[in-house]
């Protein structure tokens, strides 16, 4: 018990209770009030139609906001500063949301606009990603706001109509996990890394129905954009939502933002966020801990982000695995990677580097690549992306020459979007072609039907793209800090 | 919406884990503003050869299977993306049921705002069902969703959990929607209580 005689709460008790429009009752599950809705172009018409043909109003229009990233094209600006948009189905579907938006009074960051980005890059750029709020959006990727330390999780598109028209949702109440990363990590060992070293751990359902709270030293260490990174990758364990604890990283992030509390408000936010961290003494039903001093780069061999393993390991070999559905699967997947057991990815040849998504596409992000590209060139048989993850980040690298430095090494520098993380803009893999991704999927055929990825940090992807395979970043010469 | 009570149904079985919801409604088709329309493109991907001619090995392309409302899959179906195009596929494709030992969470909330059950059974159960489902493709099941029942061939009953919430709004045809509307004061209560932190209208 807690001075106050309650019972300890996690960070997550402290955001879950706070929003409870009503417990559970009568069979219902918690009605849970919903603080910030995030709205884009592919997962929101049906509900617009929903609320038209009931006719509904959007209840909160000031507590949402829509912008336009996963249809459009990424491709650079005609002479008049216009990305065309020449896919028909596209370009009706981004017609629709500015319908809706401008029929439900909706803010809309258009395609092209000065704040327009992934719709999980701009929350948090502008301000509006703050500490214990509920944040919600069609999207599994939501949990990346959690590193601030709000409660934030995907819904579906009836959900979406929901949290429209009631600014609230029914939930049942997730289990609580804890992911404990303790010590430092090593040069060339990225946020990604982590996460993809936590999911190979507790696999790609491991933490279906919790909400996982990442804590310890290295996690701690991490700036506001690795956090990101890492949370964002909760959903591919099977979370709920991924949190961290806000301290003093997260409040001198969202300070002066355009969305940010200003003067007074902002006192008074800072003193609130400070009581959100878990009281001690709080307990979660399920705790995972790994020592960041064992973390190395991470890549992935197989179709889902489970299937990961150290850089320098060997491609597991399903004769080896004692469960039949798990060789059956990790049979399935190596047949479409058109991997061998115990082949190293060292060195495997890849077509396409992509540096982007929501996972990966901030300017810290760029930052590293770019620090790997500096003075050097792309393999000439690698084709290489860079997509920032909106306006203001694309601005922000150009205005540091971020740029030039891919351009100069033979990369493509392209617009703000989701760009091929999914693959439904134009921008994707031919059939059997490689590519190392910063992104979140490997599924078949996420990046494009019949293309085969490799997920990695924007390090390792860097490395890779100047290499024309698979490479460790800390072999590269002058890369050893 | 309508209605579920009680079905009966053919099985066909997909034994794979994972499946994730970029296989069973590829990105591409997300394009559409409609949730209709859907069941052809769904498993796309395993479906169709690049020019569109269907796999005769697929399972779903088989005409003993044609009939199949019950979809059999491996372990943690519907992972991945939060599309409710998946259920609008499998619904649009005639499914009326998936069963699995485990859901992804948004896809099973997804799946029952459509009136798809996702039934989740013990491994045993699956595999049964699995076995059953290859050896004789006219394999029926029923559901009973009033009694959380699954009766398999043999007679043998299985239950399923099921969120009562959402069992009830089946039963009775009614969407969470009209329930959330119904709450109106006490969502107005709340944020009375609760002054705004952002106003996405207020110019930054």
């Amino acid at each position: 018990m807690s001075e106050n005689g309650q019972r300890p709460r996690t960070l997550f008790d402290k955001v879950w209770d706070s929003h409870v429009v009503r417990p559970p009752a009568n069979g219902a599950p918690t009605v849970l009030y919903i603080d910030l809705h995030l709205v884009h172009e592919v997962t929101s018409p049906q509900a617009f139609t929903t609320l038209r043909e009931r006719g509904l109003k959007v209840r909160r229009p000031d507590r949402t906001l829509a912008t336009m990233d996963h249809s459009t094209p990424t491709t650079p600006r005609n002479e008049l500063g216009i990305i065309l948009v020449p896919d028909a189905m596209a370009a009706a579907q981004l017609e629709v949301m500015r319908r809706n938006c401008e029929d439900f009074d909706i803010p809309l960051y258009e395609l092209g606009s000065e704040n327009q980005g992934i719709v999980h890059v701009i929350g948090p750029e502008q301000g509006l990603t703050q500490p214990g709020m509920t944040i919600v959006c069609g999207d599994s990727h939501t949990s990346t706001h959690g590193a601030f330390g709000a409660l934030a999780f995907g819904i579906g598109t009836s959900e979406v109509g929901h949290v429209l028209a009631t600014q609230s949702l029914l939930q049942e109440r997730p289990g609580s996990m804890a992911v404990r990363v303790d010590g430092r990590l090593q040069a060339g060992v990225t946020a990604k890394d982590i996460i993809l070293a936590v999911i190979a751990e507790i696999g790609i359902g491991g933490g279906t129905g919790h909400v996982i709270e990442y804590m310890g030293e290295a996690i701690r260490s991490l700036g506001m954009e690795g956090r990101m990174t890492v949370c964002n990758m909760s959903i591919e364990g099977g979370a709920r939502a991924g949190m961290v604890a806000p301290d003093d990283t997260t409040i001198d992030y969202i300070n002066g933002r355009p969305y940010a509390p200003r003067g007074e408000t902002w006192d008074a936010a800072v003193a609130a966020w400070r009581q959100l961290p878990g009281d001690e003494g709080a307990t979660y039903d399920r705790e995972v801990v790994l020592d960041a001093a064992d973390l190395t780069p991470m890549i992935t061999y197989g179709t889902n982000p489970g299937m990961g393993m150290r850089i320098t390991e060997r491609v597991p070999d399903p004769d080896r695995l004692g469960d039949l559905t798990a060789k059956l699967a990790l049979d399935k997947a190596l047949n479409y990677m058109g991997l061998q057991p115990g082949q190293s990815l060292l060195g495997k040849a890849v077509d396409v580097v992509f540096v982007g998504s929501c996972t990966n596409s901030r300017i810290s992000d760029l930052r590293e690549a770019a620090r790997i590209m500096r003075g050097r060139k792309v393999a000439d048989s690698v084709r290489m992306m860079v997509v920032p993850g909106s306006q203001q980040v694309k601005r922000q690298a150009e205005a540091e020459g971020l740029d030039e430095v891919f351009r100069a090494a033979g990369a493509e520098w392209r617009e703000a979007g989701c760009s091929m993380c999914i693959a439904m803009n134009g921008d994707q893999l031919q059939p059997g072609q490689y590519a190392v991704s910063t992104s979140n999927r490997n599924f078949e055929g996420r990046q494009g039907k019949g293309g085969r990825s490799f997920l990695a940090s924007p390090l390792t992807a860097a490395a890779s793209a100047i290499k024309g395979a698979i490479t460790d970043v800390r072999s590269l010469q002058g890369e050893h800090a | 919406m309508e209605p579920v009570t009680a079905f009966s149904g053919q099985i066909v079985a997909m034994p794979i884990n994972d499946i994730d919801t970029d296989q069973i409604i590829p990105a591409r088709f997300l394009k559409t503003t409609d949730s209709a329309g859907l069941g052809k493109n769904l498993f796309a991907d395993w479906r169709y050869e690049v020019d569109g001619t269907p796999r005769a090995d697929f399972v779903l392309n088989q005409p003993r299977h044609a009939h199949a409302t019950v979809l059999v899959a491996g372990d943690n179906f519907g992972c991945g993306s939060s599309r409710e195009h998946a259920p609008w596929a499998l619904r649009g494709a005639g499914f009326r049921a998936v069963v699995s030992t485990s859901f992804a969470d948004i896809f099973r909330n997804n799946a029952l705002q459509n009136g798809l059950l996702p039934l989740q059974v013990d491994e045993e159960t699956q595999q049964q069902l699995i076995s059953l489902a290859q050896e004789d493709a006219g394999t029926t099941v029923a559901v009973d969703l009033e009694t959380q029942t699954l009766t398999l061939p043999d007679g043998r009953d299985v239950g399923f959990p099921i969120d009562g919430f959402a069992r009830h709004c089946l039963l009775n045809g009614i969407d969470q929607l009209g329930f959330l509307q119904s709450l109106e004061d006490d969502i107005f209560a709340w944020e009375e209580s609760h002054p705004a932190r952002v106003n996405t209208l207020a110019s930054a």
